[in-house]
């Protein structure tokens, strides 16, 4: 049937989701929730230096100390490949994740780790770090990509060279990636409007409430237990076993809820070092970091440095676009500026263009994904640009965004043709949308006021996921899947199967297993839990009608051709009629429980979301203070499984975008400092800093998947500080091309000409 | 070695006793002493409020409250907001609401939220806002606890 037809009865609804109540009462047991017996507490040992060499490390006092019972470095880890491979989300170095563990010969940030303890408690730990002594050579930091690309700059690793550029020297730049296609020249020849700029971004953090931890426990065999808050459990076995070179199966890895992820619980930092300790000590460790180790050496996603130069002709259909983004890798190679490349034009259809991204190393922390990796620093050179095109052109904003409209058969910058997507519908929606057309209030002595508008797509991921659906004897249903569930997903995931098997959200039982219970299952990221395991959940409840219908047609005694499933029915070709409780009841003397399975690379089954995000500012001229008045976020979710969940996704990542676009910056001394690894300093917007928030689901179903799923965790970060410099400029006629709008930087911009 | 102290309090409306070392915080000592393991620490330096409890019935981060304070003193916490099975309204209207996604910061906001309803039964937006200022939510954007905490302030004004 297709999903454009089908009528659904709980698809669509909004129940209370399964594990809300544990959430409510304070149950729910986090990373840092866990302990066992004889329990050590592992701290680590960070550089306060950006940049030095590690010249010796003694670690004998700290080993003395009574109630220390283990003290590692990088020793302690054993060598591994150095090289890029598929491991994790995505590609990984072993070697770079391992020295950004614990570092050997160089430490790279401030924040980054050298030595751990575990100990009988947390404070003599703590105490036990103090005992370590590390001699340095300090070495000049490179703090920005601008100063990493200089001619001359220090180089933080002496062997890296350029990927993507034959013959190339040690640099800084770790790779360089281009996607281009037409004739730019002949483009900006038939241009009628032309603008450049080079955008600013700073470096941010994912933010998450939690902070990472582990739990580890080795046992006398070898065979160890992990806890630990992640998004992928699977991820981080691979990671585990990867950096101390041990076989996948002698790790299990116990997913606790997560306070909060954002991409950046896909990679490992504690669990390794838990892991190795707990190996030498014989004893449970567990690990819990502090909200400054989060800052330092955690997250980020890139500061960045974009060049963007964009025609239009007169009609203000985009003739040519020429990028060149640079974002920081942070201290290891991997920023996400192929995402970048691939999101700066997603939205438009484009004939000639020129897009390179360079992956530049800096001393910063190594980046983690956040959120639509990448994209959001990319749709702000973009969205602000295409919005100053529209100004020239006297265009409307969104207008001028529907006439370069990506649509089906349209080939996107990164080569393939899209297939249906809801960009022009989302364009409908935010032109006709009251938003659009309310009264602005008029200037008011010094505050004035705007409206901004940006778009922004993501392409989300598909790989792989399993599940296990069992039916119960009473008619009931345990739901397994491996996706740690981060904003409601197992509810979306039950609610699938209850669709499918004619059930109540509520029948179905959904839980996260551990690695050893369930199927490889890819991180929550990349959208992809409802769409992907979903799919798998999809899948799994059609394998248990095929069973449901054999059952039946095993207690009628007949052929089980012409048998269907419906309603939580089989239905015989007479209309005779069998409940799912009913089979279900019977089926020890017709076969056996009943359990459906199903594995999928949904790879064959995503498709790209987009958003939008209409804002209304006040800027305080005599201070430089931008107040967001209005946010109307849009976005295509294909099909919204559970509404007020995507809901969620909305408007939590357009406030993300909002603190992104308004306040949210690492600020480094001229040493490399950390000088804001606080909450208080590093300020993420709390409830006074927003209004609320309208979120407006368009729906144009994923014609690749079976329920026409689109991931929606991603795409609504990508547009608000795009739609917030546009807001600001409409407001005060100054295009500033610098994140964050900060009190200070729009103050100066308004007291210069530009 | 530090030497324990002995302290007799009252947590959400029972008498407990416990020993700590003087640097220890209440937020410690109720998580790993008392297993009040809803009491969560998301900063350790008061700047989040995930670790909010009443504290002789004032709003308070517990990461910045020694534990040999709370001798004589009354603590209540998100373990205590239900009356046996039945959800307090400000929790009952976060699930219903959506208000939660990750729920890491939900027992903060669910205690900030009881604090304002308690001096004020009838809150506008703004002073909801202003109230829960003080707790970080990092998914929700806000406006789902913010129209929550309406409609518990509605149904208990009712009730």
């Amino acid at each position: 049937m297709k999903t454009s037809e089908r009528e659904f009865k709980v698809i669509g609804t909004r129940p209370v989701r399964h594990d809300g109540i544990d959430k409510v009462t304070g149950r729910a047991l986090y990373g840092a929730d866990h302990s066992l017996p004889g329990m050590l507490h592992g701290r680590v040992l960070r550089s306060p230096h950006a940049h030095a060499r590690i010249l010796s490390i003694d670690t004998s006092r700290a080993q003395a100390m009574p109630g220390v019972h283990a003290v590692i470095t990088g020793d302690d880890l054993p060598s591994v490949p150095d090289r890029t491979e598929a491991l994790g989300e995505g590609t990984t170095n072993a070697n770079d994740l391992s020295n950004n563990l614990l570092a050997k010969g160089k430490v790279l940030y401030d924040g980054h780790a050298l030595a751990a303890v575990a100990a009988t408690s947390a404070h003599l730990a703590e105490e036990a770090l103090d005992k370590i002594e590390v001699q340095y050579e300090v070495l000049p930091p490179v703090m920005d990509v601008r100063a990493a690309v200089a001619e001359g700059a220090p180089l933080l690793h002496e062997t890296l060279r350029t990927a993507g550029v034959p013959e190339s020297k040690p640099s800084n730049i770790a790779k360089v990636i281009e996607f281009a296609r037409g004739d730019l020249d002949e483009g900006f020849a038939a241009a009628s409007v032309i603008v450049e700029r080079e955008f600013t971004t700073a470096m941010v953090h994912q933010g998450y409430i939690e902070p990472h931890n582990a739990l580890a426990k080795v046992d006398a065999d070898g065979q160890i237990t992990l806890w630990c808050s992640t998004q992928g459990s699977f991820d981080i076995r691979s990671l585990c076993a990867k950096v101390l070179q041990i076989p996948l199966s002698r790790l299990k890895v116990i997913p606790a809820e997560i306070g909060g992820g954002f991409g950046g619980k896909t990679t490992v930092y504690l669990e390794p070092l838990a892991i190795r300790m707990s190996q030498i000590s014989g004893r449970p460790v567990h690990m819990v970091m502090s909200r400054n180790e989060v800052l330092r050496a955690t997250g980020p996603t890139s500061g960045s440095v974009i060049r963007l130069k964009m025609g239009a002709n007169a009609h203000g259909k985009i003739v040519a676009a020429d990028a060149l983004l640079d974002y920081e890798a942070g201290a290891f190679p991997g920023s996400p500026v192929l995402m970048g490349a691939v999101v700066i034009f997603a939205p438009y259809a484009l004939e000639n263009f020129r897009i390179v991204g360079r992956d530049i190393v800096v001393n910063r922390p190594r980046t983690a994904a956040y959120r639509a990796p990448g994209g959001t620093n990319a749709a702000f050179a973009s969205e602000t640009l295409l919005d100053e095109l529209a100004e020239k052109l006297a265009i409307d904003p969104i207008e001028i965004r529907r006439r370069n409209a990506t649509c089906e058969g349209v080939q996107a910058p990164w080569g393939p043709r899209m297939q249906k997507v809801g960009y022009e519908e989302l364009l409908d929606a935010a032109q006709s949308h009251p938003h659009y057309s309310a009264e602005l209030p008029p200037p008011n002595g010094p505050l004035v006021y705007g409206r901004g508008f940006a778009g922004g797509g993501w392409g989300n991921a598909g790989l792989q996921s399993s599940a296990i659906l069992s039916v119960n004897n009473d008619g009931t249903a345990t739901l397994v899947t491996g996706s740690p569930d981060i904003g409601g997903s197992r509810t979306s995931c039950a609610m699938i199967a209850a669709e499918e098997l004619g059930l109540e959200a509520a029948d179905v039982r959904p839980s996260v297993a551990d690695t050893d219970t369930i199927g490889y299952t890819d991180v929550t990221g990349g959208s992809r839990v409802t769409m992907a395991t979903g799919l798998a959940v999809f899948e799994a409840a059609q394998d248990v009608k095929r069973q449901l219908r054999e059952r039946a047609a095993r207690m009628w005694e007949c052929p089980e051709e012409g048998i269907v499933f419906e309603d939580g029915d089989a239905i015989r070709p007479n209309g005779e009629r069998l409940s799912l409780a009913a089979i279900a009841g019977k089926a020890g003397r017709t076969g056996g429980p009943v359990i459906g399975r199903a594995t999928v690379n949904a790879n064959r089954a995503n498709g790209p979301s987009f958003a939008g995000f209409l804002v209304d500012v006040e800027v305080d001229t005599e201070t430089g203070k931008v107040g967001i008045l209005r946010g109307t976020v849009f976005q295509d979710a294909g099909r919204a499984i559970h509404p007020a969940y995507v809901e969620g996704q909305m408007q939590g990542g357009s406030v993300q975008g909002i603190g992104w676009g308004l306040g949210e910056e690492y600020i480094y001394s001229n040493e490399g400092k950390l000088e804001n690894a606080s909450l208080l300093d590093y300020r993420i917007p709390t409830a006074l800093d927003v209004p609320l928030i309208e979120a407006v689901i368009i729906e144009c179903p994923n014609p690749a998947h079976p329920l026409g799923i689109r991931g929606v965790g991603e795409a609504s970060i990508v547009p608000p500080p795009a739609a917030i410099a546009n807001a600001v400029a409409a407001a005060t006629g100054k295009r500033l091309p610098v994140l964050p709008l900060s009190p200070p930087r729009v103050h100066a911009a308004l007291q210069t000409g530009d | 070695m530090a030497t324990k102290n002995h302290i007799s309090t009252t947590i959400n409306g029972e008498s407990k006793e416990f020993l700590c070392e003087p640097r220890q915080t209440l937020l410690e000592v109720l998580r790993d002493e008392l297993d009040l393991k809803g009491v969560k620490e998301g900063c350790g330096t008061g700047d989040c409020g995930s670790c909010s409890v009443m504290f002789d019935k004032r709003l308070a981060c517990s990461c910045l409250i020694l534990a040999v304070e709370a001798e004589g003193r009354t603590v209540e916490t998100v373990e205590g907001m239900a009356s046996g099975e039945t959800l307090h309204p400000l929790q009952r209207q976060f699930l219903e609401h959506a208000a939660l996604q990750c729920g890491i910061c939900t027992p903060g906001f669910l205690i900030a939220g009881k604090a304002l309803l308690e001096k004020n039964p009838d809150p506008d937006e703004a002073e909801i806002r202003l109230a829960l200022a003080g707790n970080l939510c990092r998914c929700t954007g806000y406006d789902k606890i913010v129209r929550a905490v309406q409609d518990a302030a509605r149904e208990m004004r009712n009730s």
